[in-house]
């Protein structure tokens, strides 16, 4: 299960670090979610799939699952949303003041 | 008491979200913000006392036992830079409040200044690696949106790539996280040391201390500065100033923090990379500052010499070069704040940006001037101010290792420092004037007392060394001892 995972979590990378590698600057944002979501299945899986039973003691035996992965994850997520939504509002007010979303024309001053 | 480490994050949360209510009061929210940061200020100050009698102290959030819960950890290095980042922003605050503009305050500048200090506070104490993440998205989303405040067009050009540079960053920050916590099981910074240590830093961890490397260098602007000098030139000079002064100094400590306590097994690698891309990032930070025109190009590549100085003391690893990074980081903080609120105000005085446009400043503000002359000797380490220590220590513990080459790139640079900011001194502060009395704008108060002040602190800063000592061996000799920590997190209660 942990391979499957892993190789799912390669194809993501893939997917995002060609996204990212694109002038067009939505395409970097939706990039950059793919790629926080191949981090948080990474999380995961660097935990250990599930392998026990729930960590509450006198409630369940032993083995018990790790549970701070999803703890983490719950915080990264929560943390990616956030991000993803200022720029894309921020991606949003730069097209509509400077006219372009091509990182190329984003630039600068030509003689600088 | 141990209470007290963790009010310089939860105050600026808190008065940050009462502020946000406040909104149409600007003047309150003036009065009420300063008071905050002069009250972190003075928290520090206590604790720092309290360090230095006590020892290190912990705070377990909710009772947990390290390695098991979440923790704060105040040892004299980070509440150094606490202090010292609370009263630089206090002191940016007063600028803002004369250059910031009305129209600024009332779309949440003060609560977002508030924020971008809780989370710069929370990396500087936390003793919990997830957390420090947790706290670096805290204080990035508030640069994020002082970075865009306002709403320019350059602003806008340049942030959408500091934005999406620091978002990769931050997911890279996760995978090395993700890839640590599969290897030893824990993300306590002293339970990682200790179990780093039990199995050895084999090539693993060493990969993983590599990525940890890239991740701190992108925020702190080591060799992977690309994206620091436009986007520290775009902002509002109050703005601007608190990201010289504060931003790149999280990345530093975060480096410093990891390689001096976790991954210090293989100073092959580490200790020469990080010698390497120091020695890189001054080299080509010297050549940005004599290239450009553009007062705060200059200015902003003057930060990048700063993060290659820093970091020359970490490579070199000895107990005195790294009192002097500490040191440094200090200086840095007061001299680079104060560098770029006379680059704005010199900008928003004449309305020009290249140095070629302005000429004769001090005929028609002397004050203002003679700051700008304090600050280039102050940056390029002349006695008595308070970039000579530092540069000495530094200097002094690359000797004892033998680490001539970097020492002697650590002294050019310094030369290269004096050279760039004699060139804007040079051509704008002397020379003929090209404002005439009538059209002269008069020097706000508020402007030029927040640089005085500054100018008091670098002053001070040089002339009390010997008071700071103190605080400032201590620092080191955590940093350079790791188990001195380490006892102190993970040797039960107190």
């Amino acid at each position: 299960m942990e391979t499957l995972i892993i190789m799912l979590i390669g194809i993501l990378v893939a997917v995002a670090t060609y996204l990212i590698l694109s002038r067009n600057i939505i395409r970097i944002i939706l990039g950059t979610a793919v790629f926080s979501h191949a981090v948080h299945l990474l999380i995961l899986t660097m935990g250990g799939l599930k392998q026990g039973n729930v960590p509450l003691l006198k409630e369940a035996d032993a083995p018990y699952a790790d549970a701070l992965p999803q703890a983490l994850i719950l915080t990264a997520i929560v943390i990616s949303f956030a991000v993803t939504a200022f720029i894309l509002v921020l991606a949003y007010r730069t097209y509509q003041d400077v006219g372009t979303e091509d990182l190329d024309e984003l630039r600068g001053a030509k003689n600088e | 008491m141990n209470n007290l480490i963790v009010l310089p994050l939860i105050i600026p949360i808190m008065v940050g979200i009462i502020l946000v209510f406040l909104r149409p009061y600007v003047k309150l929210q003036r009065a009420i913000s300063l008071i905050t940061m002069i009250g972190i200020a003075v928290v520090s100050i206590f604790t720092l006392n309290r360090i230095q009698t006590d020892g290190i102290i912990r705070l377990d959030f909710a009772g947990w036992q390290p390695p098991f819960g979440i923790l704060f950890v105040a040892d004299s290095f980070a509440m150094l830079l606490v202090l010292t980042a609370s009263i630089v922003t206090a002191i940016c605050l007063i600028h803002a409040f004369s250059s910031i503009g009305e129209r600024h305050e009332k779309m949440y500048f003060y609560p977002f200044v508030l924020f971008l200090v809780a989370g710069v506070n929370g990396s500087f104490l936390t003793g919990d690696l997830f957390n420090l993440f947790v706290c670096f998205e805290v204080m990035l989303l508030a640069s994020y949106v002082l970075i865009t405040l306002g709403g320019t067009k350059p602003q806008l050009r340049e942030s959408i790539k500091y934005v999406v540079i620091n978002i990769l960053a931050s997911w890279f920050f996760l995978v090395a996280l993700a890839y640590l916590y599969g290897t030893v099981g824990t993300l306590n910074m002293a339970h990682i040391s200790e179990r780093v240590a039990e199995a050895g830093q084999g090539p693993l961890l060493t990969t993983i201390s590599i990525l940890f490397l890239i991740v701190f260098s992108l925020k702190a602007g080591l060799l992977l500065f690309f994206w620091l000098p436009g986007s520290y030139s775009v902002p509002p000079t109050a703005v601007a100033a608190l990201f010289g002064a504060l931003l790149t100094k999280v990345g530093i400590y975060a480096l410093f923090r990891t390689f001096t306590l976790i991954f210090y097994h293989d100073p092959l690698i580490s200790q020469t990379l990080i010698g390497i891309m120091a020695g890189i990032t001054l080299i080509v930070g010297c050549i940005g500052a004599i290239a450009f025109k553009d007062v705060r190009l200059i200015v902003s590549y003057n930060v990048v010499i700063a993060v290659g100085f820093i970091l020359i003391g970490l490579a070199v690893g000895t107990e005195t070069s790294i009192a002097g990074s500490i040191y440094y980081i200090i200086h840095d903080m007061i001299a680079k704040a104060m560098l770029f609120l006379l680059a704005g105000t010199m900008i928003y005085l004449t309305g020009k940006s290249k140095i070629d446009e302005m000429s004769g400043l001090i005929r028609n503000y002397p004050l203002f001037g003679w700051m700008f002359f304090l600050v280039t000797c102050s940056l390029a380490g002349i006695p008595p101010l308070s970039g000579f220590v530092g540069k000495i220590l530094v200097g002094q513990g690359a000797i004892e290792s033998g680490s001539y080459v970097l020492l002697t790139l650590a002294f050019l640079s310094s030369i290269v420092v004096l050279y760039s900011l004699l060139r804007i001194f040079l051509n704008t502060i002397f020379g003929e004037t090209i404002i005439s009395l009538e059209d002269e704008k008069p020097m706000k108060m508020g402007m030029i007392i927040p640089i005085v002040l500054l100018g008091i602190a670098t002053i001070s800063l040089g002339l009390g060394a010997e008071f700071l000592s103190g605080y400032v061996a201590d620092a080191a000799h955590t940093l350079s001892n790791p188990s001195v920590y380490i006892d102190a997190v993970m040797g039960g209660d107190k």
